[in-house]
């Protein structure tokens, strides 16, 4: 267990927040470990579409994401879900933190 | 049990990729690999459950439910409630015996909520998964990860709950077990029953239509509960939030997620309900405590995050 993983600067530019990420973990996950809060957390499966993120600059890997968030004209632009990009170099993005909905209890 | 519905018969939900999906339903939670059909959907089911399957997993691009489907008590009864849901003005399909392996006619119908739902009569009867129906044992040796025993219910989202709860008392014969009303006596929830569980299906208010929230599994004891919230940390596996305890049925529970983002509950206990029991009320005022009785508050991704 001594493995050393590279760990990747992911700046996110338009909150002037930044956060370290391995390439083993997803940009979600890497965010949450880091105790940010600059992207918003669903489902971490890339089904509920929450962790939209628009990536400026920078390499990563990526798994399968719910058609109903993202088409292929968002993954041209670079818009991805967080929770399913894996960094394979440092990285510049942008988060709208959405305000979600909220019921009776506000 | 009034018009001959019995209890959910099965669940079929999309998911990404089938290998992992099966990694979180065989493995985690522990249901049992029926069979694969040739479209490459695959079947499971808890150990308890005496019909061949009640789950199916279908890979697409876009995760959530396909449909959920009640069982019926013989093809009489799905004849007459197919042409009253004809005349309640339901769209209807009928799905040939064998489209699903070992389940016989469906009858499909939409919702005022957007979902698709089906009744059905015949399925094949495998019996309990590795116990005798004759002088059976406790409990067959081999289950794997939490264990589940059976799918007991799913929780769906969508506009206009009050049309697919008044289609579900009306025509299946449901009985509003639980609700939530607001400040103005609207229901935005409610628990509904066709059995003597707390609940079979559970509907709430929300301005997308079609939504799925969960699909449920039941556990026998708080100790599983644990147990599965140990496998779920060892697993690293996403958790939405428990173990807790719900004010509405008051279940003990916990939540999490599939790898394609479809939430999943395992739970036990919980409260029991009778055809002449008046429908238990939770206010708003109190909806914190009516969905997570321990918090008291409620988390914005229980209530938004859904397929």
């Amino acid at each position: 267990m001594n493995q050393i993983t590279t760990k990747f600067q992911i700046q996110v530019i338009n909150q002037d927040q930044e956060f370290f990420c391995s390439s083993d973990n997803s940009l979600l996950v890497g965010m949450e470990r880091f105790n940010s809060g600059c992207i918003d957390v669903g489902c971490r499966g890339g089904g509920c579409g929450v962790c939209k993120i628009k990536v400026i600059e920078g390499e990563f890997t990526s798994k399968r994401m719910s058609k109903a968030h993202i088409s292929e004209e968002d993954l041209e632009q670079g818009i991805v879900l967080a929770c399913r990009i894996f960094p394979a170099s440092d990285m510049k993005i942008e988060a709208e933190l959405t305000q979600l909905p909220r019921v009776a209890n506000d | 049990m009034k018009k001959g519905v019995m209890r959910p018969g099965h669940i079929q939900l999309r998911v990404l990729d089938m290998e992992e999906a099966l990694k979180h339903y065989r493995d985690l939670i522990g249901l049992i690999e029926v069979e694969r059909d040739p479209q490459g959907r695959v079947y499971l089911k808890g150990w308890t459950e005496v019909d061949k399957f009640s789950v199916v997993l279908r890979e697409a691009d876009e995760p959530g439910m396909d449909f959920v489907s009640y069982k019926v008590l013989d093809n009489e009864t799905l004849n007459k409630l197919h042409q009253e849901l004809i005349e309640y003005g339901c769209n209807t399909e009928e799905i040939p015996a064998g489209e699903l392996n070992g389940c016989g006619r469906r009858i499909r119908f939409d919702s005022p909520t957007g979902h698709m739902f089906e009744i059905f009569a015949e399925k094949e009867q495998t019996g309990k998964w590795g116990v005798s129906n004759v002088n059976p044992e406790a409990w067959p040796r081999g289950l794997k990860g939490m264990k589940a025993t059976r799918f007991d219910h799913c929780l769906l989202y969508g506009n206009n709950i009050a049309g697919t709860i008044d289609l579900f008392q009306k025509i299946l014969g449901f009985d509003l077990a639980e609700q939530v009303l607001d400040d103005e006596g609207t229901r935005i929830a409610g628990f509904l029953s066709v059995s003597m569980k707390a609940h079979d299906v559970a509907f709430i208010e929300h301005p997308e239509p079609g939504k799925f929230h969960h699909a449920s599994f039941f556990l026998n004891t708080w100790e599983d509960v644990l147990r599965a919230a140990d496998l779920i940390s060892m697993e690293d596996v996403s958790l939405d939030i428990g173990p807790t305890r719900h004010g509405l049925t008051h279940g003990k529970t916990i939540y999490f997620f599939d790898p394609s983002g479809n939430r999943s509950e395992v739970f036990c206990e919980g409260d029991y309900h009778y055809p002449d029991h008046e429908p238990v009320t939770w206010t708003t005022e109190e909806l914190g405590k009516a969905i997570f009785y321990h918090d008291r508050v409620l988390n914005d991704r229980f209530l938004t995050v859904l397929t």
